[in-house]
């Protein structure tokens, strides 16, 4: 039934054919001046698909002999995605334009990429999950770039191309061990050989290369190393998009293959994961007190906040995952109001990345200050800012799970975390004055970042019922 | 009225959205505006709490007030007081026009400060009134904000410093709480506080990494609460932050810090520690009676060489909190009458003695002790006030803080004679460097040249301070006052703490027959 196939993977399938439609429309039509509507459809219509896979009822559906999943994990991790990248492309707009940087191409390749990013999250298939996984790396690669004459750019571009592809390497070795040992590139079907014939060790290996691989797409420590020098050099909007939608599609995919293919031995994984998680925490905190580049601290922020992430995942449990989704839905918002801030930051007309350059910021933009102070006390995870709350879920995933050593390692990372989102503050609200920076009309930027600080405010209030939806996304991964 | 504390609790928040949303611009008109604005907010918060004190049945050791409503996670948002935390919020709410009053002559952003003084009531009273583990939580460290940006914003010279001092340090000791809290959801199944109070935590003793844990999780628990507990109080050796934060904050935040902030930690150990820990409290009983007596007699010594005035009132303050971590842990009537006596006596003398730091600190910029002398030539009603506090802070018959120490001595001394002996050395140094600093800065001839046109306390001033001056006598000859409210629920708490030791105690007599 090819039909009924094409028609659940629909979504994919509508952005991927308007993308190559609208790379038609550039190529023969007005080139660059038509990057502007390409932006705003292509951020259109992913809200429109957001809205679409939310409307999705509960009910999982597979298409093409279960290499494709449609369930309410899939539906729920594609809003993010799309919500986010949307935002980020509309967000970044101004910002390219300015700076003569808003090609036509960037929207069609952003679009691509989300492609990815919902094939990712819906994989049920080895296969699935490679190809979407390159779909949208190589997306993100030439997006690095975009930036030509600009060194910097470049060099993020081809650093992050070379590591991206010995890591995509190591996940494909993974990905033959695991084909090798249990038969079939089918999640499904190595759930059962596992089930049936047990871990063998070929499987375990397998498994840990293939986390090896993924741990690269969300900049885990030891895997980390590309993430501070692509942040920096890339344009900043496309670095706002690799710290969010991305993000979100790595992880979940991580989630879906440990649960869907290794679920039966969470003992295997869970350790590797906590791991991962405690080492990023830790890395991600302490390596970002010496940055003094906002886009190198926020990088290291988000190492981090991946580590928080994982800890939810390592409780190998139903509601870590769905502490997992609720931290990631959450850290993407705070990410986007602390980037729509980056976009504003300039001096003399040219952006600047210096956080020094931050000194008495509360004196020019008393507002933009303190939305951006309320998202640094989130971020450090101060209650009762939303960001908190994120803490406390993957925390509490940890300790039911019975890994209280991590859930204090994670507390304690935090602690060392706080020192540098406070010290943001501390320039802003209290150094000493230098030259300030422009005092920019950013309309979009400023409510964008005004509304994520009013989220993390007003979130204390319900969530905004994230946590439902997530239980029941979690629930469908994990029986 | 149904929802009473959450009046008392969000009226000064409102009162912030207000400024913040309405309140434009930085002219003395505005200025002034914020001013009224947050005095009035504390005003009425104050004649609100005044409501509750009338309807409280202190008979009813039980939490009266109650208001819940469902919350995200399970949680609950769930408020009421008790015997034991009534006092703390009218001491807040008592505290806070004083304090607001204290900083009538700022021009630096103001409407900024006095946004972060409502904030910061609002969460001081909500630690009190919280019923809901994370309800507390959230509280709790919310305060750190405000308070980080008063101390790093209108502090003084080094004001960075203490600012991230202040923050890190506390921030470290409450997020193990946090751990502590998660781990008591997960064993009893609710973060509803009167629940936890009735549920028992496991003592089973277990090997941890080769270390056996007498007491079991209750000792891990009580561990965690104490290492936020201790530092917030503060109680040696971890009352370092307190210092720097008190030197550099500006007099409004020092009053408040000295005054409630404080005191925060105190109500823990006796909301939480006690009596949700009651095997774990008492082993590390001697510990923590200990640690107090050196307190007492460490930061007594240190507080008699310091130079700067606000150094060693904050000294001081760390030796009056050793007299309530003892009288706490001594675990008696007298001793937990006496903490709770103190911890309130303690807000207002402090209070007051960093509200007359800041006179004088206002006229001439400094702190330095060797900058003065001879003020009473000059401040004659400044001295009288002066001389009251310092005589208060020593513990003088007739003056409230005389009460407190008197009952935690007689609590410890039943439990500990070596302990109530070192802590009462601490009373003669208390009076050695009160009276020190009395006579260096009040008494003798007025020679200094910067001196001679100094001015005694002007109206507002006095208007401040009268308060502070009326509850430090009254409380001094009557007592009854507080203990009345407090004595049920004390002798309950020590009930319940009693019989679970003593259930304690059968259950390992019969495991080990």
């Amino acid at each position: 039934m090819i039909g009924a196939d094409l028609f659940t993977a629909l979504p994919e399938i509508v952005l991927a054919l308007f993308a190559m439609a609208a790379l038609m429309v550039g190529v023969y039509g007005g080139k660059d001046k038509l990057a502007e509507p390409i932006l705003w459809a292509t951020a259109g219509i992913m809200v429109l698909l957001g809205l679409f896979a939310g409307s999705k009822g509960l009910e999982a559906q597979t298409a093409f002999n279960g290499m494709y999943i449609a369930d309410a994990f899939a539906h729920f991790s594609k809003m993010i995605i799309l919500f986010s990248a949307a935002v980020v492309l509309v967000m970044g707009q101004s910002y390219l334009a300015a700076r003569d940087l808003l090609r036509f191409e960037y929207p069609i390749l952003i679009a691509l990429s989300v492609v990815g990013m919902m094939l990712m999250v819906s994989s049920g298939d080895l296969i699935a999950l490679y190809m979407g996984l390159e779909l949208q790396s190589l997306a993100l690669y030439v997006v690095a770039t975009m930036n030509r004459d600009s060194l910097r750019s470049t060099e993020a571009g081809l650093k992050y191309f070379i590591l991206g592809a010995l890591a995509s390497g190591l996940l494909l070795y993974g990905a033959s061990l695991t084909y090798g040992y249990s038969g079939t590139t089918l999640f499904a079907g190595i759930i059962t050989t596992i089930s049936e014939d047990g871990m063998s060790v070929g499987l375990l290996m397998g498994l840990a290369f293939m986390l090896a691989g993924l741990a690269f797409k969300v900049s885990a420590v030891p895997f980390h190393m590309w993430t501070p020098d692509v942040y920096e050099g890339a344009p900043t909007p496309v670095t706002a998009f690799f710290a969010t939608a991305p993000k979100v599609a790595a992880m979940a995919l991580i989630a879906r293959v440990v649960h869907e293919a290794f679920g039966v031995v969470p003992g295997d994984w869970t350790q590797i994961i906590a791991f991962l998680a405690a080492a990023s925490m830790f890395v991600g905190a302490i390596a970002a007190i010496g940055q003094r580049n906002i886009k190198r601290l926020m990088a290291y922020s988000s190492i981090s906040h991946m580590g928080f992430a994982l800890v939810g995942l390592a409780a190998g449990t139903a509601q870590g995952v769905q502490a997992m989704l609720v931290y990631m839905a959450i850290y993407v918002t705070m990410n986007i109001g602390v980037f729509a801030f980056i976009l504003t930051m300039s001096r003399d007309g040219k952006p600047v990345t210096d956080i020094d350059s931050l000194r008495q910021y509360s004196k020019a933009e008393p507002l933009r200050a303190l939305a951006l102070l309320v998202l640094m006390f989130s971020l450090a995870g101060v209650p009762p800012l939303v960001g908190f709350f994120g803490k406390f879920y993957v925390l509490w995933a940890a300790v039911e799970a019975g890994m209280t050593w991590l859930a204090v390692a994670g507390v304690v990372a935090s602690v060392i975390g706080a020192f540098y989102y406070l010290r943001i503050v501390y320039y802003m609200y209290f150094g000493e004055e230098i030259e300030p920076l422009d005092t920019v009309r950013a309309p979009v930027q400023a409510t964008l970042l005004v509304a994520s600080a009013a989220i993390m405010v007003l979130g204390v209030i319900n969530l905004f019922g994230i946590e439902g939806a997530a239980a029941l996304a979690a629930n469908a991964l994990v029986k | 009225m149904l929802n009473l504390l959450s009046i008392i609790t969000f009226t000064p928040a409102i009162a912030a959205a207000i400024l913040a949303i309405f309140l434009r611009g930085e002219d003395e008109a505005a200025q002034s505006n914020a001013k009224w604005v947050a005095l009035v907010a504390t005003l009425a918060t104050f004649a609100a709490s005044l409501i509750l004190l009338v309807g409280f049945d202190p008979q009813d050791t039980g939490f009266q007030f109650v208001e819940e409503h469902d919350w995200i996670m399970g949680f609950s948002y769930k408020m009421g007081v008790d015997g034991i935390s009534i006092l703390f919020v009218m001491l807040t709410t008592f505290l806070m026009p004083i304090t607001i009053g204290a900083c009538w002559n700022v021009t630096h952003r103001v409407k900024d400060y006095m946004i972060a003084f409502l904030l910061l009531e609002t969460l001081m009273i909500g630690v009190f009134t919280a019923l809901d583990l994370v309800l507390f939580y959230l509280f709790f460290e919310a305060g750190l904000i405000p308070m980080f940006l008063i101390i790093g914003i209108w502090g003084g010279k080094d004001r960075i410093y203490a600012a991230f001092k202040f923050f890190l340090y506390t921030f470290l000791g409450s997020v193990l709480m946090l751990v502590a809290m998660i781990a008591m959801y997960v064993d009893a199944g609710t973060t509803d506080i009167p629940t936890l109070l009735q549920h028992q935590f496991s003592t089973e003793s277990f090997s941890l990494m080769g270390w056996q844990v007498l007491g079991g999780m209750q000792t891990l628990l009580w561990l965690a609460f104490f290492a936020s507990f201790a530092v917030k109080m503060p109680m040696w050796p971890v009352h370092t932050w307190l210092p720097d934060a008190h030197v550099q904050a500006p007099t409004a935040g020092s009053v408040i810090l000295a005054a409630v902030l404080l005191k925060m930690g105190g109500y823990g150990f006796l909301r939480f520690s006690l009596p949700m820990f009651p095997v774990a409290s008492d082993i590390f009983a001697p510990l923590v009676l200990w640690l107090s007596a050196i307190a007492i007699v460490y930061t007594s010594l240190v507080a008699l060489m310091q130079e700067d005035m606000k150094k060693l009132i904050a000294y001081s303050s760390v030796a009056h909190m050793g007299f309530v971590t003892m009288g706490i842990f001594a675990a008696n009537q007298q001793g937990l009458d006496g903490a709770i006596f103190q911890m309130i006596s303690h807000g207002f003398i402090s209070g007051a003695l960093f509200l007359a730091v800041g006179v004088i600190y206002d006229r001439m910029h400094t702190r330095e002790i060797v900058a003065y002398g001879g003020l009473i030539n000059r401040m004659p009603v400044y001295a009288a006030v002066f001389l009251l506090f310092t005589m208060a802070n020593v513990g003088l018959p007739g003056t409230s803080g005389f009460v407190g120490e008197f009952l935690t001595f007689m609590g410890v001394f039943q439990v500990n004679t070596w302990v109530a002996f070192f802590a009462a050395t601490g009373v003669i140094l208390s009076a050695g460097y009160a009276l020190w600093l009395f006579r260096r800065v009040v008494m003798g001839e007025l020679i200094k040249e910067s001196l001679k046109g100094i001015k005694d306390m002007d109206r507002r001033e006095k208007l401040l301070i009268g308060p502070l001056v009326a509850m430090t006598l009254i409380l001094g000859v009557y007592p009854a006052l507080v203990t009345d409210i407090i004595g049920p629920s004390v002798t309950a708490l020590v009930d319940g703490h009693t019989l679970a030791l003593q259930a304690h105690e059968a259950a390992s007599q019969l495991a080990q027959n």
